[in-house]
């Protein structure tokens, strides 16, 4: 029985115990969860995601940046002019400034990271950032111009990806293993396999960071990574592997579950160059069979907002076509009919490892199987569909969310796997390179959205969710994912 | 003596050699471009060539084997393609978790098997051998992955004793480290130990039954006095064989504990090189994982022929 009195009993002993407990000062470490290790720390050098989630604003910084909204701000450069004409960029740099080996950053600097990127040899894995630099110059130590060989809406943009920051010649060789960036912190040790630590950079020449240092660890089994959370090994996972367990996680007081939106536009392509899916009618009949409410139900509990095109829902240009494309079965077998399929017709789903590729494929390939299309399923590691599916274009249904900022522009790619050749969606590409209006860019986005699900070109599912799980005293973590980054320049402790 | 082990010898280089090849090309027809995976999906095709040479990935097949043959006899595993770092650094941090661990599970599960075995042979049949012997049959049947979850949630994430994963390096101190290595290793040793248990019990049991046991108690000496002066010793062949396998197992073997825990064992290197197609790593591991499984059999032919001179006639 609960009585008044051993209530305040109870209410005395918590004083008391308060009352007792000496004042820690706020923690200044914190152990951030990743499921996959980067491959090496060379953010010029590689694709991988992970590299970027350690790596990014925390140990190199660009001439600009994204901040957690996704919009670009000033960072090496402080400012910067552009000319009448769009083609040239007078960047105006940070004085001051020091690599963490000591050497200083210049203009000269600059010149040598986006020459090298564009180089002939380079092995950047997003080289098309760069294509449309001319040539850079050094005007003084502080003032660097990048000429443009014609007008480029997003270079402000591109300049902020971590593949375009800004690394030194006296170190850039060695970042694979040893980076060395401007960053507000240093690399202090990499244990492969186990956990990468950065630390507080003394000299850093912008605002100090709270955090004294970081240490990555790297779970990659989901059941590890609830356990690691719950013993307290790991203060936050921003991308947490295990979203069964969030609801769990979310009840306890002693976490908060982030969930925020991401670049992942989560699609199933269809092959446009093979048969039957060359046939805009049995592209659009796929796309009336398949509920997205179900699928992220049920592959992604319930994480996920729906799309009806290749556009991020955050996206203030955003324009919801998703009833275009609505669940509705007997549109999708009246339109297989009068493509010539009444009868339905076989097919192959290869699906990659991820697991919104490999749960939310069943769940398609039994909605498909409803309206009379027989789909074979085959998963895939990375490495095989990468072969397959995405460089010889060996397929007919596949699914992938593609992860990078602003990617609308790979649909006109020609050698690009979903083998969709449409010369009014190049040309409002080109129109949107071409154009620095912000209005007149939005329109052109918009039109560039509508055009692909007119054309039903991949089956447009959902927008990835970002689901993070955090000790409740931590703040300034990114709710978003505008770009893969775990940005812990603003993150600290509280009492 | 000599010429049957430099008879053994010979065959364990001939293994060596027929595995190096087959490693090579089975690694050479899986599919995927270390290059491609490295570079993901915006890449440029002439991007992914300017790497591929990088790599030394163009090269003709006869030279890449002789190039990483002959680069393992002098002990340049070449380097990785992804950590870009060499691969001999990759596996010594790794041996020095898998080492270790495999150490501490076969001793602990030697610890256990042993005294449990030989209670339940000298009390053949009574309550005790009987719940001995379901427990152990128990301890075979769980999945050692599963009952390493139970452990964490034990002792990580109720009592809170120890971390539920994770390596943070003999620099931590040898205390830190053993403290690391303490779940997965009950973990691991667990099974081991069920099944080393019982092969004792019952090959005590078959010595027991021979004629000089027959004739030791004959002599005069109890049931307890016979299995502990004449039957142990001729009981631990068998015992021994099975120590053995268990060792490469564990050193090889031990992934899916790794998984459970994230330690950067070698175990989950291979796994790690097998889905980024690091294939240099995937190749020079699985090849030290193969020397050293050959190196334990030939140590355990070696003390087969001491402890058995028939073995060393027939040789001749």
């Amino acid at each position: 029985m609960r009585t008044p009195f051993k209530s305040l009993a109870l209410a005395g002993a918590l004083a008391l115990t308060t009352a007792l407990s000496p004042a820690y000062a706020a923690r200044t470490d914190l152990n951030v969860g990743m499921v996959l290790e980067p491959p090496n720390l060379d953010p010029t050098g590689g694709a991988a995601a992970a590299i970027d989630e350690v790596v990014y604003a925390n140990i190199f910084e660009g001439l600009t940046r994204f901040d957690s909204t996704g919009a670009v701000q000033p960072d090496l450069a402080t400012s910067w002019d552009i000319s009448e004409d769009g083609l040239s960029y007078t960047f105006h740099l940070a004085t001051g400034v020091t690599f963490h080996d000591g050497t200083s950053f210049d203009a000269e600097d600059v010149k040598f990271s986006l020459d090298r990127a564009r180089a002939e040899d380079s092995t950047n894995a997003q080289k098309a950032l760069f294509a449309d630099i001319a040539s850079v110059e050094v005007v003084d130590p502080a003032t660097v111009v990048v000429t443009l060989s014609k007008p480029n809406g997003s270079f402000l943009f591109n300049m902020a990806w971590g593949d375009a920051v800004m690394v030194a010649p006296e170190s850039a060789a060695d970042n694979a293993t040893h980076p060395v960036g401007t960053g507000p912190f240093t690399f202090v040790d990499w244990a492969q396999g186990d956990h990468v630590e950065i630390a507080k950079n003394p000299d850093y020449w912008g605002t100090p960071v709270k955090l004294d240092k970081a240490v990555f660890k790297f779970i990659a089994d989901p059941t590890a990574a609830f356990a690691a959370m719950m013993a307290g090994d790991v203060d936050t996972f921003p991308n947490f592997p295990a979203p069964e367990t969030l609801a769990q996680l979310g009840a306890d007081p002693r976490f908060n579950v982030i969930v925020g939106s991401t670049e992942g536009e989560t699609i199933m392509s269809m092959n446009n160059g093979r048969a039957p899916f060359d046939n805009v009618k049995v592209r659009e009949a796929v796309s009336h069979a398949i509920n997205r409410q179900e699928i992220i139900d049920g592959a992604m509990f319930g994480y996920g907002t729906p799309i009806g095109t290749f556009f991020a829902p955050h996206n203030p240009a955003y324009v919801d076509l998703t009833s275009q494309s609505d669940y509705d079965p007997e549109k999708s077998k009246a339109l297989l009919a009068e493509a010539g399929f009444a009868d339905g017709f076989k097919t192959t789903l290869k699906l990659p490892p991820p697991s919104y590729a490999r749960r939310g494929g069943e769940i398609i390939a039994s909605q498909l199987r409803a309206v009379g299309i027989d789909v074979e399923i085959t998963n895939m590691e990375w490495a095989q569909w990468l072969e397959g599916p995405f460089k010889a274009k060996d397929y007919d249904l596949t699914i992938v969310s593609h992860t990078e900022p602003m990617d609308i522009g790979i649909y006109g790619r020609d050698d690009y796997y979903f083998d969709y050749h449409d010369d009014a969606f190049k040309q409002i590409m080109a129109d949107l390179n071409n154009t620095t209006d912000p209005a007149k860019r939005t329109e052109l986005m918009q039109a560039a959205q509508k055009k692909l699900a007119d054309d039903y070109v991949s089956v447009f599912l959902f927008q990835l969710a970002k689901t993070g799980v955090a000790n409740a005293k931590i703040e300034g973590l990114w709710e978003n994912s505008p770009t893969q980054a775990n940005d812990l320049t603003g993150v600290y402790w509280v009492d | 003596m000599l010429a049957y082990s430099l008879n053994r010898l010979l065959s364990l280089s001939l293994s060596l050699v027929a595995a190096s090849i087959v490693i090579f090309l089975l690694l050479e027809v899986v599919p995927g471009d270390p290059a491609a995976f490295m570079l993901g999906l915006n890449a440029a095709p002439d991007t992914v060539a300017a790497l591929r040479e990088q790599m030394g990935l163009d090269a003709p097949l006869i030279q890449r084997y002789l190039g990483w043959a002959l680069g393992l006899l002098h002990g340049d595993f070449g380097i990785s393609y992804t950590y870009k770092v060499p691969v001999s650094e990759l596996i010594a941090d790794r041996v020095m978790v898998s080492l270790p661990l495999a150490i501490f599970a076969l001793g602990l599960s030697t610890l256990i098997a042993f005294p449990v075995g030989i209670i339940a042979a000298s009390r053949r049949n009574s309550a005790t051998d009987v719940s001995i012997m379901g427990v152990t049959q128990l301890g075979v049947a769980i999945p050692n992955f599963w009952f390493a979850m139970l452990l964490v949630l034990a002792f990580s994430i109720t009592l809170r004793w120890f971390s539920a994963g994770g390596f943070p390096g003999w620099d931590a101190g040898l205390f830190e480290g053993l403290k690391a290595l303490t779940l997965p290793a009950i973990a691991l040793a667990l099974p081991q130990a069920s099944i080393l248990a019982r092969v004792m019990r019952s090959s005590l049991l078959d010595t027991l039954s021979e004629d000089y046991i027959r004739t030791a108690r004959a002599k005069g000496l109890t049931r307890q006095q016979a299995l502990w002066r004449h039957a142990l010793r001729n009981a631990l062949i068998p015992v021994l064989t099975i120590i053995g396998l268990q060792f490469s197992f564990l050193l090889a073997g031990a992934i899916i504990i790794e998984n459970v825990f994230f330690l950067p064992g070698l175990g989950r290197l291979v796994f790690q090189g097998i889905t980024q197609r690091d294939l240099i790593v995937v190749k020079s591991v699985v090849m030290l994982l193969v020397f050293a499984v050959i190196s334990v059999t030939f140590i355990v032919d070696m003390a087969y022929a001491l402890a058995d001179p028939r073995l060393r006639r027939q040789s001749r």
